[in-house]
């Protein structure tokens, strides 16, 4: 592999900037930077933005709806994408403090998509000088945007010809190009995407961190929504920032000694309680597996099931054996919950790379079981394959695993076919014919085109050119808004469909996970309880995104007293940490309310983005039927104790006189009146209208009282969009 | 082999001077909380002395950036241009060796240079030596196995 300098990237642009150190948290100043005309610039950040949108999320938010027009469309040139850190961010003491989040107007869903993802190169940016970083404009010739944060330069330079898109390629590459020397490769990360984002919608961003220990670049995604496809098209290879001298304070806290004393006392209640609670630590989120299966909630063949026997055959277990262990692998400095693992040294069976060794990061829970079980593949070595060229060809795993699993069922539902697939065999468990199409897709081979435009896309696609039945299509295409659903079997929980159908941005389990509380432990009753519960969580979660925290050592990590509390499934003294944490970093006291606060104003922000670009309404926010019940006769027997007691308790009617179809007709009806119950029940506690609209009064209340959101509200309500 | 400050509780009697010594000679002040040799009062005369073993080398393992190597001596060192001050070390030190002090950026921790032991009036620290085990190896076999081969 031939390798660059720096002389190889011609100049196109390059400003200077005035280098200061972090204060509170916050630069203060935002990077702007279009690559169609090659503006760079800096832009201050106000007072009322910092008061309002606090960062990370909310500023992205709030630069993309000044950046663009309602009408904007995700490949115009003035979409963004805008990545954003917030004050917490790059603080190397609390776990968990890395995380850039990234928006952009998604190619799936035409409405804004947030992302949130780990890597160095959020909090480098932020020690370079900037809260947030805007991306505009379609260039010309393949672009690079380089930040050195420690010359207080900003380049757009010219991607050599012969370079490749890959990430796994590229961004290893650009870390030895613009590292000074071997010592500087720490200091490096690369935002990259990859060949199969330039043709799909599911392309996604990978942020570079550099793992010493292997000597090799490793990746954490910005997956949901198709940022990559908004990347590609921007004709953006890359952004690449330099930053050295990290230390205890970069991030110019109030009171560091605070920080380091919350920060510790999170390190050590994970060295004790980890090995017995979720084992992050070896096994990183996949310790999951063998719990979904066992509760009937791993998506098993498009969420049809929940459970298989095979299950086991990727249970965690498995997966630490594969996982190299004892390695501190933290997505940024200080997160010891250490859930980034990777296995190495993996020889590739398929694709351009085949026969290679490489570092397969991850795979992740969403990933083991979004191209996994629910493709019906149990062989860990084809999980892994697929893991790599997703992330390598800059795909999206979890959109991907519920668009092939989508079109594995219309395979085995007969209206797709090997003519139609160009010769993919596409049965049940062949994880080979899922890779081909992740080849096909970046050859660009009609059917690789085809399916990565998503599931939405497909199954409308079948219908008109394939005359496949509409409603079944609609009923187990699993997508809402357009985006993809990740991996959590929904239909049990009325509470989850909820979780995933009553966001923002789509399915996405970061709102709220709260299939536990409501079916297994049954803690969410009556309407009410579920309706506070999405309010609640959703609301606590948004926050992180302000921050740049990551969920997970939020509640994947407990204290051991945790049960006593009165509500433990809000952990209520790592709230109390946040809190502290904010306060230490920015000065600002914050009590729990306050921090509830803080996210409800970006929270109906987002919504009247919805809002304002036309969505946004109560018709946006269904689940399809596959999300809330069963669809297929077979689903239904699969479970026919479960549901014939619910037609004879709660619907009462006997089963036992009726046939199936009757059976799946009365179930489907309970079901859905219920869901309509629920959005009341949300949209009432959110104070919003039963049309989903924030109301001026709700808005005024929380505080979210600019001209622009009162403005859409009553524009809404008023019936003008 | 191993290089480390053997220490001697039956001979301990409590009088900091180590504390002292090593404090002054580190941070310029007689801090017992920033001294790297640690002596706990355990009562009835009693004192229990805590400084690094050198050979667990939990730390080694743990620290993100690898500011925590293992000299030739066998010494576990801190390069505090490396170190971002995270106390992932601190937490994971299984006997409170590794230390810090609120509002330093930087840990600390003994690092075997015997200059207490030279003023301990009761002869309880010692420079010592001692052969390397299969836990203070583990760390470089972690390293071995996932690193990238050569070209
Ligand atoms: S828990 Fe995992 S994803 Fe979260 S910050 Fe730590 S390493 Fe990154
Ligand atoms: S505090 Fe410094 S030496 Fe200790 S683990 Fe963190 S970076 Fe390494």
């Amino acid at each position: 592999m031939s390798t660059y300098t720096r002389k190889d990237f011609n100049v196109l642009a390059e400003q200077h900037y005035e280098l200061r150190p972090v204060k509170r948290g916050y630069n203060m100043r935002t990077l702007y930077v279009n690559v169609g005309t090659r503006t760079i610039a800096e832009k201050p950040v106000s007072e009322t933005m910092k008061a309002k949108f606090v960062g990370g999320k909310g500023f992205g938010l709030k630069l993309l709806w000044d950046g663009t027009r309602p009408t904007t469309k995700w490949n115009d040139p003035e979409n963004e994408i805008v990545i954003a850190m917030g004050p917490i961010c790059g603080n190397t003491n609390y776990p968990g403090s890395g995380k850039s989040l990234v928006v952009s107007i998604s190619p799936l869903t035409d409405i804004p998509i947030d992302s949130n993802v780990g890597g160095f190169f959020g909090p480098f940016l932020k020690f370079s000088g900037f809260d947030a970083l805007e991306l505009q404009g379609k260039a010309e010739k393949e672009t690079i945007v380089f930040i050195d944060g420690n010359e207080g330069t900003i380049q757009l330079l010219e991607a050599p010809a012969d370079l490749p898109t890959d990430t796994h390629v590229l961004a290893e590459l650009l870390t030895h190009a613009f590292a000074h020397d071997e010592k500087d490769l720490q200091n490096v990360s690369v935002v990259s995407s990859g060949r199969g984002a330039e043709v799909s919608p599911l392309g996604l961003l990978n942020f570079s961190l550099y793992d010493k220990r292997r000597q090799g670049v490793r990746v954490k995604q910005a997956g949901r929504g198709g940022i990559g496809h908004v990347f590609r098209d921007k004709k953006l290879k890359a952004l690449v920032v330099r930053y050295a001298g990290v230390h205890q304070d970069s991030n110019g806290a109030a009171n560091p000694a605070e920080v380091q004393r919350i920060g510790l006392k999170l390190h050590r209640e994970i060295v004790v309680n980890d090995d017995r609670q979720c084992k992050m630590r070896r096994q990183g989120t996949a310790h999951l597996m063998e719990v979904m299966n066992d509760y009937d909630l791993l998506p098993t063949k498009n969420h049809r099931y929940g459970q298989d026997p095979k299950g086991p055959e990727i249970a965690s277990w498995v997966w630490e054996k594969l996982l190299s262990q004892h390695l501190p692998d933290g997505c940024w400095y200080g997160c010891t919950l250490a859930c980034a693992h990777a296995v190495d040294h993996f020889e590739l069976q398929t694709g351009p790379y085949k026969g290679q060794k490489v570092c397969v990061d991850g795979p992740e829970y969403e990933t083991a079981a979004g191209v996994g079980s629910n493709l019906y593949v149990y062989d860990p070595h084809g999980i892994l394959e697929l893991n790599f060229y997703c992330d390598t060809y800059g795909i999206d795993t979890i959109s991907f695993g519920t668009t092939t699993s989508f079109l594995m069922e219309c395979w085995e539902l007969g209206i797709i076919n090997a003519e139609f697939t160009g010769g993919i065999d596409l049965s049940w468990g062949n994880w080979k014919g899922a890779a081909q199409i992740l080849h096909d897709m970046v050859e660009r081979k009609p059917f690789g085109v085809l399916a990565g435009k998503g599931v939405k896309f497909l199954s409308q696609y079948f219908v008109s050119e394939l005359g496949a039945d509409p409603q079944l299509m609609k009923d187990i295409a699993l997508h809402g808004k357009g985006l993809e659903q990740s991996q959590y079997i929904s239909k049990e929980s009325l509470a989850q469909q909820g979780g995933y159908y009553l966001t923002n941005k789509g399915p996405q389990h970061d709102e709220a996970w709260l299939i536990f509380m409501d079916m297994v432990n049954n803690h969410l009753p009556t309407f009410e309880k579920k309706a506070e519960a999405l309010h609640y969580f959703p609301m606590f979660r948004t926050w992180f995104g302000l921050q740049g925290l990551c969920k997970l050592p939020w509640n994947d990590i407990e204290p051991a007293d945790n049960h006593k509390y009165a509500e433990p499934n809000k952990v209520p003294e790592h709230v109390q940490n946040y809190c502290d944490l904010y306060t230490a970093i920015t000065g600002e006291p914050l009590t729990p309310e306050g921090l509830i606060l803080q996210s409800e104003r970006v929270y109906n922000f987002q919504r009247l983005f919805n809002i304002r670009r036309g969505y946004g309404h109560r018709k946006d926010d269904y689940p399809p039927y596959r999300a809330v019940g069963p669809v297929l006769p077979d689903e239904y027997f699969a479970r026919q104790e479960r549901y014939d007691k619910q037609i004879r308790e709660k619907i009462g009617l006997d089963p036992s006189t009726m046939t199936v179809e009757e059976k799946l007709k009365v179930i489907r009806e309970y079901r859905m009146k219920q869901y309509e119950s629920l959005v009341d029940a949300v949209f009432a506690r959110r104070g919003w209208t039963m049309d989903g609209c924030p109301t001026p009064e709700h808005l005024r209340k929380i505080g979210m009282d600019v001209p622009e959101a009162i403005e859409t509200a009553e524009a809404r309500i008023a019936g003008r969009i | 082999m191993i290089k480390y400050l053997k220490t001697d509780d039956s001979k301990c009697v409590g009088c900091m001077t180590c504390t002292a010594v090593c404090s002054t000679l580190y941070f310029k002040e007689d801090n017992p909380a920033k001294s790297a040799i640690q002596v706990q009062d355990k009562g009835r005369g009693e004192f229990h002395l805590v400084a690094c073993d050198q050979e667990c080398r939990k730390c080694v393992q743990e620290c993100p950036t690898q500011a925590i190597t293992v000299a030739k001596t066998g010494v576990v060192m801190i390069n505090k241009n490396l170190c971002v001050g995270c106390l992932a070390c601190v937490a994971v030190c299984p006997i409170g060796a590794m230390r810090f002090f609120p509002g330093h950026r930087y840990p600390f921790k003994c690092i075997a240079c015997g200059a207490c032991a030279k003023e301990c009036p009761k002869d309880a620290l010692s420079i010592a030596e001692k052969e390397e085990t299969a836990e203070s190896r583990a760390w470089a076999e972690v390293i071995a196995a996932v690193a990238q081969p050569k070209e």
